[in-house]
């Protein structure tokens, strides 16, 4: 039995908020995927809207507070993170970005990532894969290839009856139960002052 | 132990009176504060380096040249002289110069500044900051240390017998401390060379400049210039004082508040919980610096920064006072308690001459030992 851990970050505002309520499906539905294989699953949820002050601080003073420190240290360990936003004027929100660009370099380099996004209308679901899946990419991250949009009918309504939501949620949590399965970030040892290969403090055809 | 001020030179409007000093008021006002540093009986006033307004020292040798003939004891610093941009052999040249003018009163921390546009206005590439950093004080070692220098790098013209004038006081060449707030490779330089790390310590959490300090510490030990504790570290820190702790938030508050580098962020009570600054009474400040070296262990000087946010020049030169009368001579005798004989003080020239002169006296095994002890 493996021991792993998701990190749910969930950009929401509202409480309750129907990005949670995402976030928690796509959580729910991976840890499944992973117990069916023996694995013992922790997820650990961080609600962005309860950091949103620690965050404009960070960005402001260029370091965490503690409360910061310790959500961003929950993320960056975790063996999956499940990331989730509203979409605001076509993209993810302001205090989404934010915490991602507060990370340090390299923070979640070759984490497996699954994305999703909630909105008012299906209409801006390709903001999934215009605007969230490049960050990610950007982080070096591995996304999983399926992301999914929740519009606000599809809390209700079952005109879809081709995929709906459950489906939807089932299909991307079983993809990237798959990326978490196969990774082997979290078991390599990193080491914060570790120098770049061949550093010489004396520099290079410095001396004759 | 040596104590003093470091200043970055700010042109900062006073918050509570909305006014801001002229380039002219603030230069003045920065000699003003140097000698007053002398007068209360700190050691060491460390100027900064920038070249972009609201900033006004961008000639940190006239200044401190300046500074050197007003002053007798007060031990010359940079905080900090940019390794990345300018010339190597300018650096040598004027410090050197400095060197002989104050008696070597001076030593240099040399750092990589933090505005972006200063490499392209240098004629430089930012993404190339450390290798900078690492050639040009390679070659800033040789010119103080050899005579004749033959040169080539990747970021100057070559140098074919070259030899920076004047020669370094006594044949000894300032000592350096790096500075660096988050790279190993700036920490392991300093380690390699068996020179000084200064950690800014001011704009993050302990647990990371005990890491960094930790790390060069380590490093200090391996290149054989002595035990881990033996290496020679420098800190930050930032207070701002009244009898009354009340009164210093009071005081304070309306230019935290509005402060450059942390204004409008985190409140005066989380930053001071979450960073070195002390807003209160001499005896809460005293405390709070007592209690450095359980994190950074046993060190060689502590500077404050005491002169922005738009403080006048009155406020600071009272915060000096306060400084100089009831601080610093309480932890001088607090950090001289249960320090180990074998750590060593701050270097100073005297200090610096005599280790030289010891090694060449004593005979080459003996030496050698002590090279590597």
């Amino acid at each position: 039995m493996t021991a792993r851990t998701l990190a749910v970050v969930s950009a929401g505002l509202s409480k309750p908020s129907s990005t949670r309520m995402l976030a928690d499906r796509l959580a729910d539905a991976t840890a499944r995927r992973l117990r069916e294989t023996g694995d013992d699953v922790t997820v650990e949820v961080v609600e962005l809207r309860d950091l949103a002050h620690d965050i404009t601080n960070n960005l402001l003073t260029g370091f965490p507070s503690s409360t910061l420190a310790a959500a961003i240290e929950k993320v960056a360990s975790a063996d999956g993170l499940i990331a989730v936003t509203p979409i605001f004027s076509t993209s993810y929100s302001g205090l989404f970005k934010s915490f991602f660009d507060i990370l340090e370099p390299g923070a979640l380099s070759e984490q497996p990532v699954l994305i999703g996004a909630t909105g008012g209308s299906p209409r801006h679901s390709l903001a999934l894969d215009y605007a969230i899946r490049p960050l990610f990419t950007y982080l070096h991250t591995t996304v999983a290839t399926t992301g999914v949009f929740a519009a606000t009918d599809d809390w209700g309504s079952s005109d879809d009856t081709v995929k709906p939501l459950p489906e939807r949620i089932d299909r991307a949590a079983a993809e990237f139960a798959q990326v978490v399965r196969r990774s082997t970030r979290t078991s390599e040892l990193r080491d914060p002052f570790a120098l770049p290969a061949g550093f010489d403090p004396t520099g290079v055809g410095g001396a004759q | 132990m040596q104590f003093g001020i470091f200043t970055v030179g700010d042109v900062t409007p006073d918050p509570t009176t909305g006014r801001t000093p002229t380039e002219g008021e603030r230069i003045k006002a920065i000699l003003a504060i140097a000698e007053k540093v002398e007068e209360v009986g700190l050691d060491v006033f460390a100027l900064g380096e920038h070249h972009n307004p609201p900033f006004i020292p961008s000639s940190p040798t006239t200044l401190l040249g300046y500074i050197a003939a007003r002053t007798s004891t007060l031990l010359l610093s940079t905080s900090t002289t940019l390794i990345t941009t300018n010339d190597p052999v300018k650096i040598a040249e004027d410090y050197a110069t400095l060197q002989h003018i104050s008696d070597g009163r001076l030593d240099l921390i040399l750092g990589r500044g933090n505005t972006g546009p200063v490499y392209p206005w240098f004629g430089k590439d930012i993404r190339q900051g450390i290798p900078l950093a690492i050639e040009n004080y390679a070659l800033l070692h040789r010119l103080w240390r050899e005579d004749v220098v033959d040169w080539s790098g990747k970021f100057r013209t070559p140098l074919q017998g070259f030899t920076a004038t004047p020669r370094p006081l006594d044949d000894v060449p300032p000592f350096v401390w790096h500075g660096s707030i988050r790279s190993p490779e700036i920490a392991e330089q300093a380690a390699y060379y068996g020179d000084g790390f200064f950690a800014n310590n001011i704009f993050w959490p302990k647990e990371h400049y005990m890491q960094l300090i930790s790390f060069y510490r380590q490093r200090f030990e391996h290149y054989g210039h002595g035990t881990a504790q033996q290496a020679i570290v420098g800190l930050g820190g930032q207070a701002f004082m009244r009898k009354n702790s009340q009164d210093a938030v009071n005081e304070f508050r309306p230019y935290f508040d509005q402060a450059p580098v942390y204004g409008n962020g985190p409140s005066l009570e989380e930053f001071t919980a979450q960073t070195p600054l002390t807003v209160g009474s001499p005896q809460q400040v005293i405390d709070r610096y007592a209690g450095m070296r359980d994190h950074f262990g046993d060190y060689q000087r502590q500077l404050f920064l005491m002169d922005h946010a738009g403080l006048p020049l009155k406020v600071v030169l009272e915060q000096l006072d306060l400084l100089g009368e009831e601080v610093v001579p309480v932890l001088r005798k607090e950090l001289e308690k249960n320090r180990p004989a074998a750590v060593p003080d701050g270097p100073t020239h005297a200090s610096l001459v005599a280790a030289r002169d010891a090694a060449a006296t004593s005979s080459p095994i003996a030496a050698a030992s002590a090279a590597t002890r």
